[in-house]
């Protein structure tokens, strides 16, 4: 029994019979039963409409499964109460497949919306925003809005916004989708840096060209359900 | 509130020109209103000082023979000051006697022994008690059933009946400001509403990347806050014209009772007050309306 809970506390993410449906249709995804270990870094693949965004979703919690238990940072969050969601998804980096930048924002300004939403001071904005504008190749885009971006800029803009807050869980939804290989292999280095540095990492993607490349373990789902890959 | 920087687009966004174009109207019209109700409360006062006091009786003389007409004049006083006496708020009531009222004649008809002879009107002192709380209007109608030739100081129950008057206007300009608040505070929520419609991407994504409801919540608040000011500013610019119109109109108007038209310093507070009070309505509705959709969301 302790050791179980030891073992949940020690899992970033925890699935248990998880299943999610939409409104009255079919499930789409069924008994998900699997656990991300801190420090850990997976892909998750499968075909497009495998449920891929939907997985992605229930752990960043912008939706409920209609059936099982989810355990993030070892919190049950189908007991949580509303006012303990915020500070758990604080903890969670989100590269959303859509990006979401928000238009009217500056990139700086985009990127420093999780830091400011923590409270940080303008002054450790003015430090570390520009820095890592810098580091995704950004530099001489601090003032420009999303609007007057390329794909690639924008995907770029959002997983710096995504990282910024040095999460300790960071999900990327098809983060390569809009960039060539050599850009996306890039990024996925990126990440391979956050991990080393002990974030823990799923990554969303068919691209079986990056999978390939690098030796970390697979999550993959079939009809609904998660073949170990 | 105010102040801070905001997360949330200021430009392109509806609410903004026109929200204060609501309040400012709303504004105007409480500011009017208001302005109205002390303006009407101080007139009422001088009008009520005016009232309190003392008053005066008239009984006119009975027909018939001197003698005879003394006699029954006499019992109408009796009669009068009985009643007088029962009203509430009613400290005493007096007859002028014989001498009193040849004195008081004695300028116009001079002092000559007929004067005694004359069937004179009785007058009745009355003393009032201070607070001046008797219905006059009622009170003459009483004593005009009751005592045949009694009759109230007729300017006095003029005035008695304006004042009821004016305590209706102004109990119903009353009710006016409290329903223009109810009418502005459901404007700027549904206002907000449609904010919230036009903003829902922002909100989604300050959401799930960890914003609390009241950080959220907050940037609305404080941008309504900002809007409603504005609009209650506009609103008292419209006003002050209105309320120095009115003290200025007055001014050449003659006579005593309308002499006090101009707004208390009570009344300049208050009207100065209602753009706060606007900011804050806004700020309020619009803090609701935005935890009301957040609650919606996971
Ligand atoms: N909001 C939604 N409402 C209804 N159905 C949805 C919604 N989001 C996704 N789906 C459906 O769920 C399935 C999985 O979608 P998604 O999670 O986006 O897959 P993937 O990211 O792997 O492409 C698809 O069949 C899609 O049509
Ligand atoms: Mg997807």
């Amino acid at each position: 029994m302790a050791r179980q809970h030891a073992a949940e506390r020690a899992n970033v993410v925890q699935f248990d019979g998880v299943a999610v449906r939409y409104g009255r249709g079919p499930e789409i995804l069924q008994d998900l039963q699997f656990a991300l270990p801190a420090g850990s870094f997976h892909f998750l693949t499968g075909p497009s409409g495998a449920g891929k965004s939907s997985l992605l979703r229930l752990i960043y919690l912008a939706q409920r499964p209609s059936r099982g238990r989810i355990l993030l940072f070892g919190r049950d969050t189908s007991v949580a109460r509303r006012y303990e969601l915020p500070a758990l998804r604080r903890r969670v980096g989100v590269v959303f497949q859509d990006f979401r930048l928000l238009d009217h924002l500056s990139t700086l300004d985009n990127v420093a919306l999780p830091l400011r939403i923590a409270g940080a001071s303008e002054q450790d904005v003015r430090k570390f925003v520009p820095d890592l504008l810098n580091w995704v190749g950004l530099a001489d885009h601090i003032d420009a809005h999303p609007p007057t971006l390329s794909g690639g800029q924008k995907q770029r803009v959002a997983i710096a916004r995504a990282v910024i807050g040095r999460p300790d869980l960071l999900l990327a939804d098809e983060p390569t989708g809009n960039v060539d290989d050599s850009i996306a292999m890039r990024l996925m280095y990126l990440f391979d840096e956050l991990n080393k540095l002990g974030t823990t990492v799923v990554v969303a993607t068919h691209n079986e060209n990056l999978v390939s490349r690098m030796d970390y373990p697979r999550l993959v789902l079939e009809r609904g359900r998660i073949m170990r890959g | 509130m105010i102040g801070g920087r905001s997360d949330l687009p200021l430009s392109d966004d509806s609410t903004g020109a026109y929200l204060p174009w609501l309040v400012a109207p709303m504004v105007f019209l409480s500011a009017v209103a208001l302005a109205g109700v002390f303006i009407l409360n101080t007139l009422i006062g001088s009008w009520d000082r005016d009232v309190a006091g003392t008053l005066t009786v008239e009984i006119a003389a009975a027909p018939g023979e001197a003698a005879e007409s003394a006699e029954r004049t006499r019992g109408r006083v009796e009669q009068a000051i009985g009643i007088l006496e029962n009203t509430p708020g009613i400290a005493r009531a007096r007859a002028l006697s014989q001498e009193q009222l040849v004195t008081l004649l004695a300028p116009w008809l001079g002092s000559s022994d007929l004067l005694k002879e004359l069937p004179l009107p009785a007058l009745l002192d009355v003393t009032l008690e201070g607070n001046g709380g008797v219905n006059l209007v009622e009170l003459a109608a009483k004593l005009a059933k009751s005592v045949p030739g009694a009759s109230l100081d007729d300017h006095r129950v003029w005035l008695n009946r304006l004042i009821y008057l004016s305590r209706a206007i102004e109990w119903l300009a009353i009710a006016v400001v409290v329903l223009i608040g109810a009418v502005t505070s459901a404007t700027v929520y549904f206002a907000t509403g449609t904010a919230m419609a036009v903003h829902r991407e922002v909100i989604e994504v300050l959401h799930l990347i960890g914003a609390a409801d009241g950080y959220i919540a907050g940037q609305f608040a404080s941008r309504a806050v900002f809007l409603g000011f504005k609009g209650g500013l506009i609103g008292l610019c419209l006003t002050l014209p209105v309320i120095f119109g009115i003290a200025v109109g007055t001014d050449r108007l003659e006579g005593g009772f309308l002499s006090d038209l101009s707004l208390p310093l009570g009344g300049w507070i208050a009207v100065l007050t209602l753009p706060l009070i606007a900011a804050l309505l806004a700020g309020l509705t619009a803090r609701a309306a935005v935890y009301r959709t957040l609650a919606k969301m996971l």
